[in-house]
């Protein structure tokens, strides 16, 4: 087991002024996918506070390298090879340490591999286009990947996607799952994508754009982006006294 | 006091999209070989684990009644002593056959989950001494889910612990409650439906 005991009794409570609300007209997809009734509020008992346990051993050494997770021997996909890495933390800027962290995305052409994704954006051989990672010490991660194009979808009539990474988060309870999606700084397709914008609070889709790292890139190699990921915090108790990022 | 403050926001939540199959349950998505070809959370059951061997078929609507089918679903539950495999469990060791955590796509064809499982233990209700009947956490995410959505699953023989159960009796419109409780099958086969809109809308929680 590779997960540290969550600190406390609960967490502190869902802010839904920064998550888009069920229904969005907008985005048309959510119209008959909305709840419409409210939802019941319960406190976090045992069976929200625990959450699943992912061990290492249940990886491979590869998975969290899209480049190589899916090409052929000495082969690579076509595109802007890209690392993205980070921390992933609770509201309180505590690393989460152990954590199952997925990824899935378009290849450069725009295209995802799958049997519903119709898109003339050619499919890649080379590029599967999912990954998946642990958590290390103080919660960092990376993945090897190369940058997914945009892509036009059924929406309005031009309506395109933003280049993003879909992002699959668990941390120790249950209640912080969480699926969120990346998108890149500089972007100009973020501001006018109706799924961004079911975002309500504007200043919070910063928080889902990665930052442009010249700082960590591999030198006529590979681009990097940061990209820190925060879920729900623990509320501390009063039993909790150890010294701040225990 | 509060030693230590809420300092960052959580993350906004962003629709899964069409394709989370792709991530989640890539053999799905049509990426048989990749991850040595299973998914995480495929099997919940060895032959070891202890308990009362059940299945779970159901399908999720969305407001117009139709199946959906790009949709993943994620069960979360104790094991048949009530205990969970968490480093948060700290009232006994649970079953290490056991890992409480399943997820099944919804079958792109024909939108049908289904999970072979065991049922349940009882465990106690937050911090009480008071029992909740056996249920199983359940976890929906999909295109057009704009923030995922947790509910659960009782058990339709439960007719006694259903009925002092503390969450189910918190329910304001207690004619919601049997979009809770699951249908029983022949033995050991429960159907479990969820309805994202309209009549007969599941119990959606905020946990
Ligand atoms: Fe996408």
């Amino acid at each position: 087991m590779t997960n540290k005991p969550p600190s406390s009794g609960g967490f502190f409570p869902r802010n839904f002024q920064i998550h888009p609300p069920a229904y969005t007209p907008d985005y048309k997809s959510s119209v008959a996918r909305s709840p419409k009734l409210a939802l019941v509020s319960i406190g976090n008992g045992i069976s929200e506070i625990a959450g699943p346990v992912f061990g290492h051993e249940e990886l491979g050494p590869t998975d969290n390298d899209l480049i190589q997770n899916y090409s052929a021997k000495g082969q690579s996909p076509i595109g802007e090879r890209i690392i993205v890495y980070g921390r992933l933390m609770d509201e309180r800027g505590k690393g989460i340490e152990g954590a199952l962290i997925e990824i899935w995305q378009a290849n450069s052409a725009g295209r995802y591999r799958h049997t519903k994704d119709k898109y003339i954006g050619p499919l890649d051989p080379n590029f599967g286009g999912c990954g998946r990672t642990i958590t290390g010490e103080d919660g960092q991660y990376e993945f090897r990947t190369i940058k997914p194009g945009p892509y036009p979808w059924p929406n309005g009539i031009n309506d395109w996607r933003p280049s993003h990474i879909h992002f699959s988060l668990f941390g120790p309870g249950f209640s912080q799952r969480l699926i969120t999606q990346m998108y890149f700084e500089g972007d100009p397709l973020i501001k006018i994508c109706p799924i961004v914008n079911t975002i309500p609070d504007k200043e919070a889709i910063g928080l889902l754009i990665a930052r442009l790292d010249m700082a960590n890139t591999i030198p006529m190699d590979t681009l990097a982006y940061e990209f820190n990921l925060v879920l729900r915090g623990c509320r501390s108790t009063m039993f909790e006294n150890r010294p701040e990022g225990n | 006091m509060t030693l230590f403050p809420k300092i960052h926001q959580e993350l906004p939540s962003q629709t899964a999209g069409p394709y989370v199959h792709i991530g989640c349950t890539p053999q799905m998505a049509g990426l048989e070989t990749i991850y040595g070809g299973s998914h995480l959370g495929s099997k919940m059951v060895n032959e070891n684990t202890l308990g009362i061997r059940i299945s779970i078929s159901g399908k999720i609507f969305d407001g117009t009644g139709t199946p959906i089918k790009d949709g993943i679903i994620e069960l979360w539950q104790a094991d048949a002593q009530g205990l969970f495999h968490s480093p948060a469990e700290n009232r006994g060791k649970s079953d290490l056959n056991f890992q409480g955590w399943g997820r099944q796509p919804t079958d792109i064809l024909t939108g049908e989950f289904h999970f072979d499982t065991i049922k349940p233990g009882r465990i106690p209700y937050l911090s009480s001494n008071k029992l909740q009947a056996p249920f199983i956490s359940i976890w929906v995410a999909a295109r057009g889910i704009n923030l995922g959505l947790h509910t659960r699953m009782y058990f339709p023989e439960e007719v006694e612990a259903n009925a002092e159960d503390p969450v189910l009796n918190r329910l304001e419109h207690q004619n919601r409650v049997h979009t809770l409780i699951a249908k029983p099958l022949e033995d050991g086969m429960y159907q479990f439906d969820i309805v994202l809109q309209g009549e007969n809308e599941t119990v959606f929680f905020d946990i």
